[in-house]
């Protein structure tokens, strides 16, 4: 793993995408910095932070496109997957790589607070929790864009693919404003839900018999128990989406000041997940 | 050394690889000879653990490739079809990075990306970047990946496709030099390259096993039923009669010859029959002079036309027990 960690940081480092990516970050963040703090005198680093998270978005793509897709489009995967080394240690190095990258520039981050201090009062305390929920953020981001690189081998399907998963990360809070709040709308919303996972089974296993077979179940369970207790599916999808709005654990800390534990634990969640998809995904791929 | 038994891969309907099964034994050069689209790269991909089987199993040197990857793919060096190579890295640092994922000892690295450089002669380009480099020098910088840590199998797809002729010729001396102390195996769709190097020959087409026997053998195997070629003086009329006496013959076309009143005849001759002295003795009687004879053995370029084309057939010669 180690190998293949200093590899990919000398790679981003060597081939400019690194250096442009943590200059983009450091320039766009110092400007909303000078602007909001310097010039407007407002003592809070993370309120900055709140502003340019949208940022994240259009910068992390850049730097994850290459991870996977270029390996497969240069056949240099053939090196990695028939040397010695887990599937696991290439993609958690690659991983790593990409965190130290992003990581750079907040450590520069970390100064500003400091800056702020030096000229009166600052919120040292909310303002590096903030940074820290920032990094974490980036981190999930990264992930998620690792393993949309790895399904293709195109490095534009990559970036466009990520932009747009990381669109609907931003938007998730507003998208679940106009999930329905009626238990019947909650219910022909989880009803259509299960058949696109009964159909995505039908895909995978080219079995009907089991799909049809679950989606008899389900949608039975489903109605049953709306017949029986309809007031469980009372804005269920709205609650559900909103405990998984990873934009909202970073708001609550940045922009109220409250930091919850439960946000930690999701950002790991997720990032252990999405680090998962990748390895079985390019595992996947070696069997079909 | 090397066992494969059942393999078996698939590509939706299409059936890549259809029940391959052969054994690779220690210090031999093994060439893996089919036409375009046979195969030999999916099964060099399996057998080095980059694609999974749909069925079948692979053990190198008893470990099983899917259960042991990591014990397995130690004992081999693999060099693809294109060079696995970063192109932004310099000669030095992609075999430094190289050594390490194949978990050689820091204290070794340095000294073993020197010998395998000095082996297929990259010093002078050492510090250049790989993107800088030709297709030939590209192909040096993949071999010297494939031969770090000294594996005991080597397996090289292609490995002489795009070079000139003096490099190919660098190429196979380098082959030959390092199947003193290493098992190769080398794929090619060119004969006389199998030929020259390989001591012994696997050929596939289609996917599957057609023959596996030692270069000569397969030219043995081919080199009886020859055919003749006759010009002699004479009217036709008068050479079929003298050749309706004689056995052995499968069959016989004839030709007007270049000179006047020569007859140009090519003769197929039965397996393992040289009826050469019965042709002269016969012709001699009959006061008809041969004016040339001249006997063309096939070449492993028939046996391979005469195998693969059979499998076309369907008329499959499995020789994997041989």
């Amino acid at each position: 793993m180690k190998a293949i960690y200093k590899r990919e940081l000398q790679s981003y480092l060597q081939n400019m995408t690194g250096v442009v990516f943590i200059a983009f970050l450091c320039g766009f963040v110092g400007v909303y910095f000078m602007a909001l703090n310097l010039s407007y005198g407002y003592p809070y680093f993370s309120y900055t932070l709140t502003s340019v998270i949208f940022i994240l978005m259009i910068a992390i793509p850049l730097l994850t496109m290459r991870s996977f897709a270029e390996d497969r489009k240069n056949k240099t995967d053939q090196l990695l997957l028939t040397s010695p080394v887990s599937l696991t240690s290439v993609v958690m190095g690659k991983y790593f790589s990409m965190v130290t990258i992003f990581a750079i520039p907040v450590a520069v981050f970390c100064l500003y607070p400091l800056i702020i201090k030096a000229q009166g009062t600052a919120y040292l305390k909310a303002d590096y929790c903030s940074i820290l929920m920032f990094f974490l953020l980036g981190c999930v981001y990264i992930a998620i864009g690792m393993f949309l690189s790895a399904l293709t081998e195109s490095q534009i399907i990559a970036v466009i693919s990520t932009f747009g998963v990381l669109l609907v990360v931003y938007l998730w809070d507003g998208l679940s404003s106009f999930m329905p709040t009626a238990a019947g709308g909650n219910v022909a919303a989880l009803g259509i839900l299960w058949s696109v996972i009964a159909l995505a089974v039908y895909q995978v296993m080219k079995n009907w018999i089991v799909s049809a077979v679950m989606e008899i179940l389900g949608v039975a369970a489903l109605v049953i128990t709306y017949l029986v207790k309809s007031s469980l599916f009372e804005s269920l999808l709205p609650d559900v989406m909103g405990k998984l709005s990873l934009i909202a654990v970073f708001s609550d800390v940045a922009g109220n000041q409250i930091f919850d534990a439960s946000g930690i634990v999701l950002y790991v969640t997720v990032i252990g997940l999405f680090i998962f998809l990748t390895i079985q995904s390019i595992q996947k791929r070696r069997w079909s | 050394m090397i066992e494969v038994r059942d393999l078996t891969k698939s590509y939706g309907d299409h059936l890549a690889v259809d029940h391959l099964n052969f054994t690779i034994e220690k210090g031999r050069i093994y060439g893996f000879l089919g036409p375009n689209g046979a195969g030999k790269s999916t099964t060099m991909n399996i057998m080095t653990g980059y694609l999974g089987a749909t069925g079948g199993e692979v053990l190198i040197d008893g470990h099983d490739i899917l259960k042991e990857p990591e014990a397995a793919k130690k004992c081999i060096g693999y060099l693809p079809e294109l060079p696995p190579l970063y192109m932004e890295m310099t000669v030095e640092e992609y075999l430094l990075f190289a050594a390490e994922i194949k978990k050689i000892k820091k204290q070794e690295r340095i000294k073993q990306v020197n010998q395998v450089m000095s082996l297929v002669k990259l010093e002078d380009v050492r510090k250049r970047l790989i993107r800088n480099l030709s297709k030939g020098y590209r192909q040096r910088v993949g071999l010297a990946q494939a031969v770090l840590g000294y594996p005991e199998i080597i397996i090289l797809d292609e490995p002489t496709v795009g070079l000139d002729p003096q490099q190919i010729i660098e190429i196979r001396q380098l082959i030959r030099n390092l199947a003193k102390e290493h098992t190769i195996i080398l794929s090619s769709h060119i004969l006389a390259e199998i030929s020259e190097v390989c001591d012994y020959i696997l050929i596939i087409s289609k996917g599957k096993l057609v023959a596996s026997d030692t270069t000569k053998n397969l030219e043995a195997l081919m080199a009886g039923a020859g055919s003749l070629e006759l010009v002699v003086k004479g009217p036709k009329a008068q050479s079929e009669v003298i050749l309706s006496k004689i056995s052995g013959i499968q069959k016989a076309m004839y030709y007007h010859g270049e000179e006047p009143q020569t007859t140009r005849i090519t003769i197929e001759t039965e397996q393992n029959a040289d009826i050469r002295e019965n042709l002269f003795f016969a012709f001699a009687e009959e006061k008809c002079p041969i004016l040339s004879m001249q006997k063309t053995t096939s070449t492993l370029e028939d046996v391979f036309l005469e195998l693969t084309q059979q499998n076309e057939k369907e008329d499959v010669r499995d020789e994997s027990d041989l």
